[in-house]
């Protein structure tokens, strides 16, 4: 494996650099996938049936403290990454540790969130309304949740081996998704809740 | 006893209890030939567990041929439903099922693992690469295929088959309407396979850009290659629509929500609009490697370069962005303004001047060309004026007034097989004669080659023409018979016949298959055409590390230049080779996650928790893994060079 040292680590093989392009364009579907769910939820966020609408059921302070928790664990996976750069272990493994608890925080408050709508009559079946807002958010939670299992391994293998190619390129790379999923959760903020809220 | 009630097939007929008779002895006689002749050792070394682009390839490609098979039988059956008025051979819901698997079984299980399976087979050595990028999940993108294709085809003899049509619309694929799992099916089987075609995407993007052989800029790469890489842009962007469309799917079947419903808000054609939103890309996902396998071959057999390289990238490209573009051109009939149907009017007829640009490239790439009438040849040949009858009706169907003429009858079963048959199948089958020994080492027989076109062609041509004239005068698609009154009768049995002489043609080409394995000549050297291309520098049958020394190219036709101009590919010194290990996990993830998705079908909860708990472990497992490949040594590669007379 021909290792190149004028690349940041992460950058460093071949194969490292063809990971990182792979993923950039696994977001690009990615980002595909957020703009169908988008798409659909805008077309029906009027379609409430029966049940209730967005301005019934939505709470702007569990949103609130949700969207500080993940854009702090944006910033905290940027320190993680600048830290790596630096080559400071134990820094790493700190700021990403600090990031996959606020992502568990998160998580926590997004599942208190679930359970509101639930007993204020807002379930998965209740109306395409309330559907495919609990499918959109459903699915940037199953992302974070992955993503916290993810983060863990990734962590782990830091302690065990240190800075390598592979471990740094990990690291990176997850940092792309974490950043990604704080993205979708700005649009999620401005264009669900506070579009819904008005 | 209860447990078990689920899996029974609602609607059993003798044709039904017959396959499965021979569905169990095919499965039993398989793993009885291999234990007999001790070959699973072999099977798991060099097959299952390989992450070698050509086997995958081959793969791919058999598979597609055993779906082509199973798909052609659905449509034998149909054409013999219909051939004569008031026939019972099908009863509706047996037909409705035949025509949902024989749509999804070609575009999804047959048409693109043959695309995949080439891109696999041929991208890789046309730009001088050891492999894919990533080639683990190379395998796993092809085992989950695997998977989804193989839950697919046991829906008819466990549980059901889908019976809403290939386009799945809602509100009939409802739980309401659709009442077996059938549909069930249909999610999950496109759901796995989706997964896969999407890492194959991944894959060959990056790969493309950042493998390519020292000195092939982006406009020197063989315009198949160039075809791959858009056609993998295109799946990118376009299979995250049809994996949402499927959750929702499944969300309103399984979970009971109100997405696709006409109740509590719900809204049905919204997945109309979803499903061709990834459908109408998917056409194009299928033609455009098609287009570049032809490019390659009309420039080898006429003894010139490739006419409007240039053109030929960007009318791709922007066929590419167009083609999300149309999407509402499929369902005019459904109720828009005249606004929205005008402009999904002019955005269809504007697609067809790209496709027409590149029509007249090839014929200017045959004018005063010396031609070579060969098998790939002849079908790529027939394949332009064919094709542009399909493409002339296509814009005949986009004007959207006069569809509500043509909506729903046969004029449109025989657009969409006039673009997709000669379209796509010919140039499969050209694909695979011509790329054969590059795959084994030789050839397949010319003679009984032009057999099978002539028998598939001819057979093509009554097969579809007809449905031109009966559709024009209102026989319904998908209408499993007509009365006699209608005087549908005899062009009816005229597509029979058709339908019958292309069985006959691929019959032939499974007889030519054999034939050659047994009396072709073997040693046929690098380049058995006199092509242009760097595939065609290396050794036939490939080895497994592709090239001894990393080629460098001057254009397109890389070999062309080495042969008439005497400029040298291989200059370099042989080095020793960096290959990646073979794995077990793809093939172990993807039987798990056909366990998932099976027990999903059938509300199975305890199989679903099970599945999913033990693919997440092969992940975890993964990522702990480290697997740094290995090397062949130099001594090995001269060795096998020298064995086999290879390029140095």
């Amino acid at each position: 494996m021909k290792i190149d040292n004028t690349q940041p680590l992460e950058y460093s093989t071949e194969q490292n650099e063809m990971n990182i392009l792979g993923f950039w364009i696994f977001l690009g579907a990615e980002i595909m996938l957020f703009a169908t769910l988008f798409t659909t939820y805008f077309i029906y966020a009027d379609r409430t049936g029966s049940g209730p609408t967005g301005a019934d059921i939505f709470e702007i302070t569990p949103v609130l403290i949700e969207t500080f928790l993940l854009l702090t664990s944006s910033f905290t996976i940027g320190l993680a990454v600048n830290a790596m750069r630096l080559q400071r272990k134990n820094a790493t493994i700190a700021f990403l540790a600090v990031t996959l608890l606020l992502g568990a925080a998160f998580l926590s408050v997004e599942i208190y969130e679930f359970m509101h709508y639930y007993h204020v009559g807002a379930g998965l079946q209740v109306s395409a309304f309330t559907g495919m807002l609990l499918t959109t958010l459903g699915t940037h939670g199953a992302h974070v949740t992955f993503g916290l299992f993810w983060g863990l391994f990734i962590l782990m293998q830091i302690k065990k081996d240190g800075f390598n190619p592979r471990t740094a390129n990990k690291t990176f790379i997850f940092s792309l998704y974490w950043h990604f999923l704080d993205v979708m959760w700005i649009f999620i903020f401005s264009f669900i809740y506070l579009k819904g809220m008005m | 006893m209860e447990f078990f009630e689920r899996f029974a097939v609602p609607h059993p007929s003798p044709l039904i209890y017959a396959s499965m008779v021979a569905i169990g002895l095919t499965i039993l006689a398989i793993i009885l030939g291999i234990t007999y002749f001790k070959k699973w050792g072999y099977l798991w070394k060099e097959w299952l567990t390989t992450v070698d682009h050509k086997r995958i390839g081959i793969m791919y490609i058999i598979s597609a041929l055993l779906m082509l098979f199973r798909g052609g039988a659905d449509a034998v059956m149909m054409r013999l439903q219909t051939s004569v008025p008031d026939n019972g051979f099908l009863d509706a819901q047996h037909y409705n099922e035949v025509f949902t698997t024989h749509g999804v079984v070609m575009v999804l299980f047959m048409a693109m693992p043959f695309i995949i399976g080439m891109m696999n087979l041929v991208v890789p050595l046309q730009i001088g690469a050891r492999d894919v990028a990533f080639p683990r999940l190379n395998a796993l993108s092809f085992w989950l295929f695997f998977a989804g294709a193989m839950l697919f085809n046991i829906s008819f003899v466990i549980g059901g088959s889908p019976d809403a049509g290939w386009t799945n619309y809602y509100p009939l694929a409802s739980n309401d309407f659709s009442t077996s799992v059938g549909v069930n099916y249909y999610n999950w089987a496109l759901q796995i396979s989706g997964l896969g075609t999407l890492m194959t995407g991944i894959n060959f993007i990056v790969t493309i850009i950042k493998m390519r052989a020292p000195g092939m800029k982006l406009m020197k790469m063989p315009m198949f290659t160039w075809s791959a890489l858009i056609t993998n842009a295109i799946i990118v962007f376009a299979f995250p629509v049809l994996t949402i469309a499927l959750l929702m799917g499944t969300l309103d079947r399984q979970f009971g929500t109100a997405l696709f419903t006409s109740t509590d808000g719900g809204m049905d054609m919204h997945w109309a609009n979803l499903f061709w939103v990834w459908g109408h890309p998917e056409v194009y996902i299928l033609i455009l490697p098609a287009f570049g396998i032809y490019s390659q071959i009309i420039s080898t057999f006429s003894g010139r370069n490739l006419y409007g390289y240039k053109s030929m990238v960007a009318s791709m490209v922007i066929i590419s962005l167009m083609s999300f573009l149309v999407w509402a051109h499929h369902f005019f009939t459904m109720g828009h303004d005249a606004f929205t149907n005008s402009i999904f009017s002019v955005t269809t007829m504007a697609i067809a001047v790209p496709t027409g640009i590149k029509i007249f490239n090839w014929l200017l790439t045959m004018w005063k060309g010396k031609i070579r009438f060969t098998v790939p040849m002849l079908y790529s040949v027939a394949f332009i004026p064919l094709f542009t009858i399909g493409g002339v009706t296509g814009v005949m169907l986009g004007v959207a007034s006069a569809d509500f003429q043509y909506h729903n009858t046969m004029f449109l079963v025989a657009h969409f097989h006039n673009v997709i048959i000669p379209g796509v199948v010919f140039a499969m089958l050209a694909g695979l004669t011509y790329w054969w020994p590059k795959m084994f080492g030789f050839m397949l027989n010319e003679k009984i080659g032009k057999w099978a076109f002539w028998f598939i062609t001819v057979g093509f041509c009554f097969s579809f023409f007809p449905m031109y004239i009966t559709g024009l005068d209102g026989q319904a698609r998908r209408m499993y018979t007509y009365s006699e009154a209608t005087g549908f009768g005899p062009l009816n049995m005229l597509s029979f016949f058709g339908a019958g002489l292309m069985a006959i043609g691929f019959v032939i080409i499974v007889y030519n298959v054999l034939y050659s394995i047994k009396n072709s000549p073997r040693n046929i050297g690098n380049d058995p055409w006199d092509a242009r291309s760097l595939e065609w520098a290396t050794q036939s049958p490939v080895q497994s590390y592709n090239f001894p020394v990393t080629p460098e190219v001057e254009s397109a036709d890389a070999l062309w230049d080495q042969k008439k101009k005497g400029s040298q590919i291989f200059k370099g010194k042989v080095e020793k080779i960096h290959m990646p290990n073979n794995s077990g996990l793809p093939i172990i993830m993807s039987g798990i996650m056909f366990v998932f998705a099976f027990s999903f079908v059938f509300y199975i909860w305890a199989g679903v928790i099970i599945s999913a708990i033990a693919f997440f472990a092969c992940m975890v497992y993964r990522t702990f893994e480290k697997d740094d490949g290995y090397y062949i040594p130099v001594s090995e590669i001269n060795e096998t060079e020298n064995k086999n007379g290879g390029a140095n």
